[in-house]
């Protein structure tokens, strides 16, 4: 197979048909896009699946589905938003963006960068494939054991989840190694870490943690996975001493991080629009990069706050609740900052800008109730009741997605070279604010009001009717905003005006280059000076705006080739999952003949790719 | 996994200059692999030392444990650690024959100490200790499982390498091939140093 | 290929120091063993009670020293990049404090208020 390595220059020739040319691609700007319409369609299914909880509660004693398909749904929507559109999409702008924002013409390791998105794919299309069999995970999106055992969850529902997360897991891990390696190690001459965009800092933050965090549930859904399959009792509470409590601490010592994961890169996407659209460069840059790291580092010592109901005892109640409290002071560096960047500014009121400024509003609104959740005895009041979910919606919907939103109106014409109508962009933001608060606000009320999260329905005089039909008004409206970003994309995928290469007077490299970026990146390698490099470089050059750069040839840059390995590897890695979840519902065994060609395949192909010449020695 | 798919695996896009950080990224890579690598052990001896004492059915550390044959497997992976160095050493002076010798006996003891788990394993199975028998058998199978899977691994990937050198595929510029190998294994054995005495010599030890 | 030389600038152990650490860490594993056995058959009182008191302390110091070794030596963190030694460092931080919390989470609690009702 190594002979389908071609040379690079012509690696786009009318020869290889465009299906091969995706499937095999370890370009980082096309695997940016893989994942950013893989994880866009699974956003669309998380949406209407949160579309079809709001009508079940829109009203009283509802039956539209039923209890069975609602803990489904419910389980699968937390699952898919989490892991495989915020983390996904997340992923989408560090495959495109980190190697054009540190001056780079790949990542280090592109292969390994395509393994990871062929993973994540085959995970998510496995866990999905549970709705088409009706048997969709159904124990919430923690899993929370005893309810996760095979006694109370007899059904293959479960073990969908775990063996699906654990394959996401090997795909998080694999990018967390390859990006945390890439900014440190791939960056242009003269950006030195502390002259790295906010983003890219972010990014960075982000992988320690992924890397970090995620062995962690790989052990803890290892374990799940035995006591399912092979009669294991980690977390079964009976004769042999098993403890529920572990999967709780092990999946929170995960968790918690984990929504550091989801909220980082949304951080460093607004840190990078505000400065654009405010024409000043970002407020207080080493105190955004120190609080940021230290939110990470203080994100491993608060996983039990989710635990207050559990009963830990009150010195852990005090411990956990001091070090969340903590945690709002390096947040708070973070607001003002922001607040300190648009002070003063020229603001340009685009689109990027009207979803940066709903962030910052929204997520104070949740880091606010978050510290409110800090305070052990007032969160035995609110846990397991619709202000919990009020607040992570506020910080994940509220903070991740308007930062995600930002970023998607922000890089559009740079990814694709189109400019997204800004008409419509606006018509968008407020159907998302509006339907948003809408949706999320009055859970607060009916929270308090004793409303449990993830009950199927509830009877009338409770004085939860109006709220809940305020919320069904307002996701109704949010999925409508979503409708109006699709016609946009539509509407302006053809016809829509062609992107210059800066329009928007950007701070950083690249702007520099055309849109959509050549395959190379940067024609010549760039030199950067300081901070804002691509700001430095037009005060130089003494404009605003430098000329459009030309299109080169490309002749004599020498790229990586593709590969088949990287998703023959994926297949291996999926059918030894699936050859577990086949043979453990019925022996004891893990390891059936599905798991065992599935080991062997995934080995087949990593030697193939080892000994796969990175690239063509005639391309030289 | 990963680990093995660094290997031979960096862009070369950029060889016209030295990396950020002068050094290579596969390196870099590999001990952030292995920093990952320290929070996976680190659930499992949690979870070993949380459920050692839960023996209430079938045998305990006490039935089990042979401290002799442990031992020899500890000193066959701390000695695999001592050869890879050697062995390395060879490949970056060019001498090929001191790297054959050394890197053959590090795969050696890697078959060595899977073999010795093997037998041990059996054994715990012969004096009814099951994988499911109680939480210390499943707690102390699934870690030194994970640790002996992850020494049949190294082995598997040290043992390409022999291969390569035999072949004279390992010339002192390419080195770090092995240098990455080692560096994963040498790893492999600091968790062995943590589990002999965490999980053997401790449970042997409690009341 | 200009990357790949650049790793070897770093200086390395030659083979003698490689000799020693081999010796010494075989020592330290000879000298855990022994631990071990002195303080099992420990009686009441004596140097062999004294060690069977301090048993699980001395034996973690004996290991993190093995551990120390080859970290240094054979992985080559005295030598290389400070860089290495900050990841290896920060990841072995908060791999021991998470299993310090755990155990104590389900030590600690345990023993003082699940078991005895009596919140401390």
């Amino acid at each position: 197979m190594a002979t389908a390595a071609l040379d690079p220059a012509h690696a786009t020739s009318p020869k290889r048909s465009v299906l091969v040319d995706w499937l095999t691609t370890v370009d980082h700007k096309k695997i940016g896009i893989l994942y950013g319409a893989s994880a866009f369609i699974f956003f669309l299914i998380g949406g209407l699946e949160a579309e079809v909880i709001r009508l079940q509660l829109m009203k009283p004693d509802t039956h539209l589905v039923s209890p069975e398909f609602y803990n489904q749904l419910f389980t699968m929507h937390g699952t898919t938003m989490i892991f495989l559109a915020v983390m996904p999409i997340s992923a989408m702008f560090f495959n495109f963006f980190v190697p054009l924002l540190i001056g780079a013409r790949d990542v280090a390791f592109p292969r390994l960068n395509a393994m990871s998105f062929w993973v994540f794919l085959l995970g998510g299309l496995f866990i999905n494939a549970s709705l088409l069999m009706n048997a969709a995970p159904n124990g919430g999106w923690f899993g929370y054991a005893p309810l996760s055992s095979r006694q109370y969850s007899p059904g293959v529902n479960m073990d969908f989840w775990a063996l699906g997360l654990q394959i996401l897991g090997i795909a998080s891990l694999a990018a967390g190694v390859n990006f945390f390696t890439t900014i440190l190690n791939m960056r242009a001459p003269g950006m030195t870490l502390m002259r790295m965009p906010m983003f890219v800092w972010s990014v960075l933050v982000t992988q320690v943690l992924v890397l970090l965090s995620f062995p962690v549930i790989t052990i803890a859904l290892v374990m799940l996975t035995a006591d399912r399959n092979f009669h294991a009792s980690f977390f079964s509470y009976n004769v042999a001493g098993g403890d529920p409590m572990l999967w709780q601490h092990l999946f929170w010592v995960f968790g918690h991080p984990e929504v550091y994961i989801l909220i980082m890169p949304a951080f460093g996407i607004v840190s990078e629009i505000l400065p654009v659209f405010s024409r000043k460069p970002l407020f207080g840059y080493s105190a955004m990069v120190f609080s940021m790291a230290f939110i990470a580092f203080l994100g491993f010592g608060v996983w039990s706050h989710h635990m207050f109901a559990t009963g830990m005892g009150p010195l852990a109640d005090s411990f956990f609740s001091l070090m969340t409290m903590l945690i709002a002071i390096p947040t708070g560096v973070k607001i003002f900052n922001w607040i300190g960047t648009l002070w003063g500014g020229s603001l340009q009121f685009k689109t990027p800008l009207y979803f940066a400024l709903g962030f910052i509003a929204m997520f104070i609104m949740g880091g606010l109730s978050g510290v409110m959740h800090a305070v052990a005895p007032a969160d035995l009041q609110q846990t397991d009741s619709y202000f919990v979910v009020a607040h992570f919606h506020y910080v994940l919907f509220g903070g991740s997605i308007f930062s995600l939103t930002a970023g998607a109106y922000y890089w559009w014409p740079k990814m694709f070279g189109r400019m997204l109508d800004e008409g419509l962009g606006k018509v968008h933001f407020w159907l998302m604010l509006i339907g948003f608060n809408l949706t999320f606000f009055p859970m607060h009320f009916v929270g308090l009001l004793g409303m449990p999260r993830r009950i199927y329905t509830y009877p009338s005089g409770l004085g939860f009717d109006g709220y809940n039909m305020a919320s069904t008004i307002g996701a109704l409206t949010l999925g409508v905003g979503f409708l109006v970003f699709i016609y946009n994309v539509i509407r302006t995928w053809r016809t829509g005006a062609h992107a210059p290469a800066d329009p928007w007077g950007g701070a950083t490299l690249e702007w520099a280059i055309p849109s959509p970026p050549q395959e190379w990146n940067f024609a010549v390698e760039p030199t950067v000076t300081e901070k804002d490099a691509l700001w430095a470089m037009k005060r130089a050059a003494g404009v605003k705006v430098l000329p459009e750069p030309p299109l080169v040839s490309g002749k004599g840059i020498h790229l990586p080739s593709p590969s088949w390995w990287p998703l023959f590897t994926s297949f291996g890695i999926l059918i030894f999952m699936v050859g577990i979840m086949v043979k453990g519902e019925t022996h004891g065994f893990p390891f059936g003949p599905i798991s065992v060609f599935g080991v062997l395949l995934t080995a087949f192909s990593i030697f193939k790719w080892s000994y796969q010449p990175v690239d063509h020695p005639t391309s030289h | 996994m990963t680990a093995a798919v660094l290997d031979h695996d960096s862009a070369d896009a950029h060889e016209e200059h030295p990396t950020s950080l002068r050094i290579d990224s596969r390196k870099l890579a590999i001990w952030t692999f292995i920093g990952s690598e320290c929070l996976f052990f680190a659930a499992l001896i949690t979870t070993f030392v949380i459920y050692r004492n839960s023996h209430a059915t079938g045998p305990g550390p006490k039935d089990v444990f042979e401290v002799p044959l442990v031992t020899a497997g500890t000193a066959v992976l701390l000695f695999s650690s001592f050869f890879v160095v050697m062995a390395l050493n060879g490949a970056q002076e060019g001498n090929r024959k001191k790297l054959l010798l050394w890197l053959s006996l590090t795969v050696l003891c890697g078959c060595f100490f899977v073999g010795m788990q093997v037998y041990e394993f059996t054994g715990f199975m012969h004096k009814g200790m099951g994988y499911s028998t109680n939480l210390f058998a499943t707690s102390f199978f699934t870690l030194t499982g994970f640790h002996g899977t992850h020494v049949a691994i190294g082995t598997l990937w040290l043992g390409t390498l022999l291969k390569d050198a035999y072949k004279g595929r390992i010339p002192p510029n390419k080195a770090l091939n092995l240098e990455i190998a080692a560096l994963y294994w040498h790893f492999v054995d600091v968790v062995w140093i943590i589990i002999f005495p965490v999980v053997y010599l401790m449970s042997l030890f409690a009341k | 290929m200009s990357t790949q030389s650049v790793a070897h600038d770093q200086p390395h152990a030659s083979g003698g120091k490689y000799v020693q650490i081999a010796v010494i860490l075989f020592v330290l594993t000879a000298l855990e063993v022994a631990l071990f056995e002195v303080s099992h058959e420990a009686g009441p009182t004596g140097f062999g009670a004294l060690l069977a008191s301090h048993f699980v302390v001395i034996l973690l110091a004996l290991s993190a020293l093995k551990f120390w070794f080859v970290a240094m030596f054979y992985m080559h963190l005295k030598f290389d990049l400070k860089v290495l030694r900050y990841v290896f460092a920060s990841s072995l931080l908060i791999a021991v404090v998470v299993i310090s919390a755990l155990f104590v989470l389900f030590t600690y609690n345990r023993t003082l208020w699940w078991a005895t009702g009596v919140w401390k």
